[in-house]
């Protein structure tokens, strides 16, 4: 883990979400948060309830859980956001201790932190169980606008070679004595920005002709096209059964 | 700058990514125009690039630094469709293999960085190459810079009003708008500064690469130069 793109997350494995097919994962996890944020403003216990779907699914994954852990940095903006809401919010107001504090504030700081944690642990679970392969044939598989699934797989394909050589560059610049610490330095980051855009470009375009040469018409032919059985799409979509259930639950109550 | 799950609600949520995927289909075919038939192995590339280009880390002072966003930067080197179709990879990209950003809020990403941070960023680059075509392509980096410099503003307004109309919590609207607006016009600097110089420095080795200089840099035609020079 952690390359200088940032962590990759897939890791290999057999679970029962690894062996799920992409394209019913990818549904399942889109409707599972979906119908979370759709929940009600003061429904609490309910969103407590789906933050629990969401670890045990992450549990069903098997993947390490200092792994799943060190990824929830990405949520830090907005647990700070959410810490920072009931002191900027309007309305009623309550006491907590010494400090008064907007009641508004509070229960959308409380809502923002659960909603963001249950789906940043299901996105987890999704990243960590779906290699980068089977990510372009699920969104081929449902039928996104194939042009828009080749620039995707594309990028997924030269990530780590662009970013290897970025990683190069970094090394080039430093070795040379370059300490990125004040404003003077921005005319070097962009120079570099500059240059990796022109060796991004030429490596297109040598790509382009490359793929040319092996007979490329403009699109990708689908090799083995995913699917799905049925008792694969109830596992998949187990967990928003779950939430439709919570949001009906929470709408009667 | 990812708005992340349940930050808006359900309607606004759904709303932006059937807008968000409006501009897409939009851009899926005028990009064509712009690439060709090299549109998916040089718009992919082009995506590496931005999302590379979001990792380089520029300080900013006080130990904190901030990375560039890239929309205009990317809209001023291969144009604005096909900048919009790689900004929408760059976010898909990091929400389903990276888990950065909501993956109900991906709509909501792509409206706000791929349609209004592109878009925003390329009509002031238009509106200012229209005005100062005289200038020639000299003029080139610092119209991007300025472009870049408003487009963060701009974004983050617009993410303003997508908040008033879908936020789920009572701030009010004002010191919403100034606390936001305050805060990205200073991102705002670093951003148009590095996008000049990015540019500049792409200008000054290959100006045909650059997509908002077409028109402007004049094409030297060959020279055959005879006889030794002293």
């Amino acid at each position: 883990m952690g390359g200088q793109l940032g962590p990759h997350l897939h890791v290999e494995g057999t679970s029962v979400v690894h062996r799920l097919p992409a394209h019913a994962k990818l549904v399942g996890l889109l409707l599972f948060v979906l119908l979370v944020v759709a929940l009600p403003r003061d429904a609490h216990g309910h969103r407590l309830a789906m933050l629990g779907v969401a670890f045990a699914v992450v549990a069903a994954t098997r993947v390490p859980w200092r792994h799943v852990l060190a990824r929830l940095v990405v949520e830090t903006p907005f647990v700070v956001f959410a810490l920072v809401l009931p002191f900027v919010a309007v309305g009623p107001t309550m006491r907590v201790g010494p400090v008064t504090v907007s009641r508004d504030g509070v229960e959308a700081g409380l809502a923002l932190l659960l909603t963001a944690t249950t789906s940043v642990l299901m996105a987890v679970a999704f990243a960590t169980t779906t290699s980068s392969r089977d990510l372009v044939r699920g969104l081929q598989r449902l039928g996104v606008p194939d042009r828009l699934v080749q620039i995707l797989a594309f990028m997924v394909r030269y990530l780590g070679v662009v970013g290897s050589q970025a990683q190069r560059m970094k090394v080039a610049r430093e070795s040379r004595a370059f300490a990125p610490r004040s404003v003077r330095s921005w005319p070097v980051v962009a120079a570099s920005a500059g240059a990796l855009f022109i060796r991004s470009y030429e490596r297109g375009e040598r790509v382009h002709l490359a793929m040319l040469s092996r007979g490329y018409t403009g699109r990708m032919p689908v090799t083995d096209p995913l699917s799905a059985s049925a008792s694969d799409w109830a596992r998949a979509l187990a967990p928003s059964v779950l939430a439709l259930g919570t949001l009906v639950v929470a709408h009667t109550a | 700058m990812h708005v992340p799950d349940g930050f808006l609600d359900a309607p606004t949520s759904v709303a932006t990514a059937v807008l968000a995927a409006g501009g897409v289909a939009l851009a899926l075919g005028r990009a064509r125009r712009e690439l060709d038939d090299r549109t998916a192995p040089l718009a992919g590339l082009v995506a590496v690039f931005v999302f590379a280009a979001q990792m380089l880390n520029f300080p900013v002072g006080a130990g904190t630094s901030g990375h560039l966003l890239g929309g205009t930067l990317a809209a001023v080197l291969v144009g604005p469709w096909t900048a919009t179709l790689c900004l929408t990879v760059v976010l898909a990209v990091q929400a389903l293999l990276f888990a950065d950003g909501g993956i109900t809020a991906l709509g909501t990403n792509i409206t706000l960085m791929g349609l209004v941070g592109v878009w925003s960023g390329w009509l002031c680059y238009v509106v200012l190459r229209r005005v100062l075509r005289s200038a020639g392509p000299a003029a080139v980096p610092a119209m991007a810079g300025v472009a870049a410099f408003l487009s963060v503003p701009v974004t983050a307004l617009a993410f303003t009003a997508l908040y008033a109309v879908g936020g789920r919590v009572p701030i009010p609207f004002e010191a919403l708008v100034t606390a936001m607006l305050g805060w990205h016009t200073l991102i705002g600097v670093g951003e148009g500064v590095i996008t000049l110089l990015a540019v500049g420095s792409i200008i000054a080795t290959r100006p045909d690469l650059v997509h908002g200089a077409r028109g402007l840099a004049t094409a030297r035609p060959l020279e055959i130069r005879t006889g030794a020079s002293a």
